[in-house]
């Protein structure tokens, strides 16, 4: 086994720790920023569905607002949003480069795309469950937990793994500040050295972690949709 | 009792303004099934609505059982709504949940214990008899059965009144009257006041106590179902029972030339209508030998409403003008309606 990695390797073999460090770091990046980002993502989405024209809490000032600004931020490119969000990375985080200072800006290059999955995933909740939960004196917190959000649990389950995968390729612009990442080893290693066998090894690193995300995603989709 | 007093309901769509109920003054009784009809587009959705507030009337009152609905605050219409159950015509199951978990669903949050709960919920499938699916999914089920579901989804709170939207609108024929008996069980079972709105009057025939036919938001007619199948005032309920009914096809075939509508001379068509109710007399029979003359039914459309029997006969006479003008007097005077349609008698 060494013998084969040593031969097609031979460049990823010399720094194992670095390339050991650069996947945790991803998987910090992408955990931290994840989670955030389900977070926030899931509630705007909510807040998108329910607001909007015929919706639950019909509120055209609320929906204006937040649909301009989702779009605002899926307009600018990620590179450019990394540098640009560094003062209030700064505030929230102490500081503006390394994992924790990648973890705003991929919080914001994700959120706005995780919001509208779910408003999709959301609105594709047939109207007339909703009426039907309103007959039966559900209160607007439990039509959103057990109509909206039960009901669509497949599409929702969908949209986490595309948006977990689009994260990863975010995480690999994040080695602008200096936050490492396997995508930042591929680049120093891999391109700016021409190690090609680095940026391989990255690669088949990214297909299993992509696939496994791909995987669980469709399997939680199919077991749940019925 | 739901009183529906006064109510006005108007959709504001662009810069048009589009009154989906006008005025609308309605009496239902507690244990009745009050049907309303109308065709597409005649407000009576929006009417149900307007029952348990899924819609808010513009202006209006809607009382049940005394309470003006229009007036409750959000939590307590959320309660007085426990006690009004609905079903659709889509059906609006949980997709995502099994026959039994959508009929517990109303009972979330009620306090009642898992072993409580599961009680109910076998009774209710056993109401409506479908406890043999109880742990299929709704994706697995009929239209008959989806709807079964969704009633006993409906009752699980033990509602005193059942609205039905359109609820056999997206079911065969033989679907719909076996739901339709299921509803009539329940009403007499559980004494529970169902409004069903249609636009089949087929659907009214078989269930309903009592109706009301709506047009472009008015309530235009109303009345017990004996009394609207026999003596229909409005054009459009008119046009409603003559799509039940075959009598009217007569129009059509001599309109087409049809062989059995070519009758000979000292002949005419004439179409009988049953108009009061206990008719026990043997009429055919009887001006047939009173005034001499040949009674041939082509067809007849016959029914029991409210248990009376209610319809018509279209029915070719032959014999001489007097006789026959007599025996149409003789049928008159014992409100028998008469319409001559096709006329070759000879007058002498």
């Amino acid at each position: 086994m060494n013998v084969f990695l040593n031969n097609y390797f031979p460049n990823v073999m010399t720094k194992v720790p670095e390339f050991y460090e650069s996947i945790g770091q991803t998987f910090q990046m992408v955990i931290w920023s994840g989670v955030i980002s389900l977070i926030l993502g899931t509630v705007i989405g909510i807040v998108l569905v329910i607001t909007r024209k015929g919706g639950l809490v019909e509120n055209q000032i609320v929906f204006q607002i937040l649909d301009k600004i989702v779009n605002l931020f899926r307009s600018i490119p990620f590179i450019i949003l990394l540098t640009g969000v560094m003062p209030l990375t700064r505030i929230i985080m102490g500081t503006a480069i390394g994992v924790e200072g990648a973890i705003v800006p991929l919080v914001f290059g994700t959120v706005p795309f995780f919001s509208r999955q779910i408003e999709s995933a959301l609105s594709q909740v047939p109207a007339g469950l909703v009426e039907a939960a309103e007959s039966m004196g559900n209160t607007k917190l439990q039509i959103i937990t057990n109509v909206y959000l039960k009901e669509s649990i497949p599409q929702i389950s969908r949209a986490v793994s595309i948006t977990a995968i689009s994260l990863i390729g975010l995480t690999a612009m994040a080695g602008v500040v200096g936050a490492g990442g396997l995508g930042d080893f591929a680049v120093r290693y891999g391109h700016d050295r021409n190690q090609t066998d680095v940026t391989l090894a990255t690669i088949i690193v990214l297909v299993i972690l992509v696939s496994i995300i791909q995987l669980v995603g469709n399997f939680v989709a199919k077991k749940s949709s019925h | 009792m739901i009183e529906i007093k006064n109510v006005n309901k108007t959709f504001q769509s662009g810069d048009r303004v589009v009154t989906a109920a006008q005025n609308v003054n309605l009496t239902i009784e507690d244990g009745e099934v009050f049907g309303i009809i109308g065709y597409s587009g005649a407000g009576k959705s929006t009417l149900v609505r307007c029952i348990n507030m899924l819609e808010r009337p513009t202006s209006g009152q809607v009382l049940v059982d005394g309470i003006d609905l229009t007036e409750l605050r959000p939590a307590e219409l959320r309660t007085a709504r426990k006690k009004i159950g609905m079903i659709f015509q889509q059906f609006n199951l949980f997709d995502s949940r099994t026959v039994a978990a959508n009929v517990a669903y109303p009972l979330k949050h009620t306090g009642m214990s898992k072993q409580e709960k599961d009680q109910r919920v076998k009774e209710l499938l056993e109401l409506v008899e479908i406890a043999d699916k109880a742990n299929a999914y709704p994706s697995q089920l009929s239209g008959g059965q989806k709807q079964r579901v969704a009633i006993a989804r409906a009752l699980a709170s033990n509602p005193k009144i059942l609205l039905c939207d359109e609820a056999t609108s997206a079911l065969d024929p033989q679907t719909t009257d076996s739901i339709l008996k299921l509803l009539k069980s329940l009403n007499k079972k559980l004494q529970l006041t169902i409004i069903l709105i249609t636009h089949e009057m087929q659907v009214v025939k078989e269930i309903c106590d009592r109706v009301a036919v709506m047009e472009n938001g008015k309530v235009v007619e109303s009345g017990d179902v004996f009394s609207i199948f026999a003596s229909p005032k409005k054009a459009i309920t008119k046009d409603f029972i003559n799509n039940t009914s075959n009598l009217s096809k007569i129009y059509e075939l001599i309109k087409e030339g049809a062989e059995i509508t070519k009758i000979k001379a000292g002949q005419c068509i004439v179409k009988f209508n049953y108009l009061v109710k206990s008719y026990s007399e043997a009429l055919v029979s009887g001006i047939s030998r009173q005034f001499h003359i040949d009674v041939n039914i082509i067809f007849g459309n016959i029914e029991l409403i409210d248990q009376q029997p209610l319809g018509g006969l279209v029915s070719i006479l032959s014999g001489k003008a007097e006789d026959i003008e007599a025996a149409l007097d003789y049928l008159k005077a014992k409100n028998v309606g008469v319409e001559v349609i096709l006329d070759e008698r000879i007058s002498q």
